[in-house]
């Protein structure tokens, strides 16, 4: 791995940057068109964007519905194709994937455990007291449930870097995030036992669903895709030094430690985002680098961008083909996800 | 001019009056102007019961799960309860939405601006409630009548069983894992109104994984369960010898028979029905024995 990352490296620097910086454009070009093409497919077809101007419905349709999933799932992806980049770079191994430090699992215990304490009905609408319900608007209420996600995904990160005492070593955080991906996933099973109801609820989650993020989920992910993105490319040079051994990038001079936090904090913090708005979706964080890097050989930098472009289009595709394949009917995006990663990476392998 | 100011008083009044809240089992206030003319289900047990009510044709839209009555089946399919198309639904312009209090579609329907009213009937008072808030909601005067007639027909249906059958002990198995149904349940009020008793302990909640040893020392009089569990439950290890098996005291239920057992609705009536007659079918005199399956439908 380490001989073609440095051959990447050596690569004249002109021509390699000048590659991604044309699949950059193309992904985004991509993203635009596929924006376009999400507000004009759904169960009630393309006659919606016809009468969008003088119907309120279609114009609801288009505007409040079709938009903000499509875009939704663009920024979804966006922020696993990064976790998955940054996970793979991080851990030198290109099987890392964006739940591979327990954020899945401790995101997935925190959803089951808050419909069992507050009650099913009581946390849909928005806490446990009607009073609250009252007050709380649609908004808060789904605040409740997202910001049950979000805290769970790091509060697994956080187990694992515990039980790897520290970012220090590879290995240990690797095994670490196993263990607490198994434990979490035990006691998770525990709570769905002793109350069914959980079971059913957790359904939707485990199965990623993009349909119903509105324009309020797409604030709250592009808010955070911003800077994570911004915070990656700083770090990227780290992730380069890596790429050369541990200890060629102790003796690079660079802080190790303090930077490997950040750069776990940027993948706790894009995973557990995701997760929160769409639940476990599958695959895009694990391809979305692989196919990058299969496309144009760059430093990590220009990788870290275009793996989120990438895993955004990926996602934004597989949520229209949700929508179409079926048509009036939808299929949950995350079986999609898993069916087309799996058909590429072995693809991948076949070719290889 | 006074005149005028009178007359939009008077409106104002009439509107006011005519108007009337609906508060579902999450705690949400939603207000309705008039009585909800276009309504979405996404939960087969309220699908049934808004039929029941005589509303069904009020139905534009229903979930991929609801299957009865018939007529329901030629409405738009609009998803799952768990994964409701919210495309879809906005659609069909409904005047409310129905949904379990466990899907997470409530919130997002809301603030696309539609009514949504979320109920989750789990047991008999449950039903009984849901029942009373959608004639309130439907503005229909059938619910009283509703309930009364359910109530005559699980009356109806214990009584129409032979005293032998009071006391049997029954357990019903409502999926492989095993998960029994408990007391709590509305299966086990079920067995309860109909004099059965169930071998779940009350203390184990509505539908518990219970371990195939308990059955197995239980010996309970009568098992309930799908057609394709009662197949394979003598090669759970234990079971083969027990007496319900060997004397082929079973309760096997098809598809949808299962239906009407698990919703909690309109049918509950029918579903003690089911029971009563099955276990007074096993139980007359010169029963065939012996045989699994065959219960639900003498």
């Amino acid at each position: 791995v380490s001989a073609t990352a440095w051959s990447a490296n050596a690569v004249p620097a002109g021509s390699g940057h000048a590659r991604a910086a044309w699949l950059g454009a193309a992904l985004l070009a991509l993203g635009v068109l596929g924006l376009l093409l999400g507000a004009s497919v759904g169960s009630t077809g393309l006659g919606s964007v016809f009468q969008a101007r003088h119907d309120p419905v279609a114009w609801q349709i288009v505007w409040d519905i079709r938009l903000p999933r499509t875009l939704g799932a663009w920024l979804a992806g966006a922020l696993l194709g990064l976790a998955g980049a940054v996970a793979q770079g991080l851990f030198r191994n290109p099987l890392a994937d964006p739940y591979l430090l327990g954020s899945a699992s401790g995101a997935a215990l925190a959803m089951a455990l808050a419909f069992a304490v507050l009650g099913v009905s009581g946390l849909v609408a928005g806490g446990s007291g009607a009073a609250l319900a009252q007050a709380a608007s649609p908004w808060l209420a789904r605040l409740g449930l997202t910001g049950a996600a979000f805290v769970g995904a790091l509060a697994g990160v956080l187990l694992t870097l515990v039980l790897a005492q520290g970012v220090q070593q590879t290995m240990r955080l690797l095994l670490a995030g196993v263990v607490v991906g198994y434990v979490l996933g035990a006691v998770r099973d525990l709570v769905q036992l002793a109350q069914p109801d959980v079971l059913q609820a957790m359904q939707g989650f485990t199965l990623g669903i993009t349909g119903f993020i509105g324009w309020g989920a797409c604030g709250v992910m592009a808010a955070m895709l911003a800077p994570l993105l911004l915070a990656a490319w700083l770090l990227a040079r780290v992730l380069d030094a890596l790429t050369l051994g541990e200890a060629t990038a102790q003796s690079l001079g660079l802080p190790l430690a303090p930077l490997r936090a950040l750069l776990i904090a940027v993948l706790a913090l894009a995973t557990g985002t995701a997760v929160a708005q769409t639940g476990l979706i599958g695959f895009v964080g694990l391809v979305a680098p692989h196919l990058v890097r299969g496309l144009a050989r760059s430093t990590h930098g220009p990788l870290l961008v275009l793996s989120a472009l990438a895993g955004g289009l990926l996602l934004m595709a597989a949520d229209i083909a949700a929508r179409v394949l079926i048509a009036p009917q939808e299929l949950p995006v995350g079986v999609l996800t898993a069916v087309l990663g799996g058909v590429y990476l072995l693809w991948l392998m076949k070719r290889r | 001019m006074r005149r005028l100011w009178f007359m939009l008083l008077a409106l104002l009044l009439a509107g006011a009056a005519q108007a009337y809240e609906i508060r579902d089992d999450t705690g949400f206030v939603t207000t309705f102007d008039t009585p909800p003319a276009r309504v979405v289900s996404v939960l087969p047990s309220l699908t049934e019961t808004v039929c029941a009510l005589g509303a069904c044709a009020r139905l534009v839209g229903v979930d991929r799960y609801s299957n009865w009555p018939p007529e329901v089946k030629k409405l738009p399919q609009l998803g799952g309860g768990l994964d409701p198309n919210v495309e879809a639904i906005a659609a069909l312009r409904p005047d409310v939405v129905l949904t379990a209090t466990s899907s997470r579609a409530g919130v997002r329907l809301r603030a696309l601006g539609l009514k949504v009213v979320q109920l989750e009937p789990k047991s008999g008072a449950d039903m009984r409630r849901v029942v009373t808030t959608l004639g309130r909601l439907l503005q229909v005067g059938g619910a009283e009548q509703l309930l009364r007639g359910i109530e005559a027909g699980v009356q109806a249906a214990a009584q129409a069983l032979p005293p032998a059958a009071r006391g049997q002990r029954v357990y019903f198995e409502v999926s492989p894992a095993p998960h029994a149904a408990g007391r709590a349940s509305f299966i086990g009020e079920l067995l309860d109104a109909l004099g059965l008793v169930n071998i779940i302990g009350p203390e184990q909640g509505p539908f518990p994984r219970i371990n195939p040893e308990g059955v197995a020392r239980a010996a309970p009089d009568f098992i309930m369960a799908s057609r394709n569990s009662l197949a394979e439950m003598a090669r759970r290890p234990g079971w083969s010898n027990l007496p319900a098996l060997r004397e082929g005291h079973v309760c096997a239920f098809d598809g949808d028979e299962r239906d009407i057992m698990v919703r909690p609705g309109p049918r509950m009536a029918e579903a003690a029905r089911l029971i009563a007659r099955c276990v007074a079918g096993q139980l007359a005199p010169g029963a065939k024995a012996g045989g699994a399956g065959g219960g639900g439908k003498p």
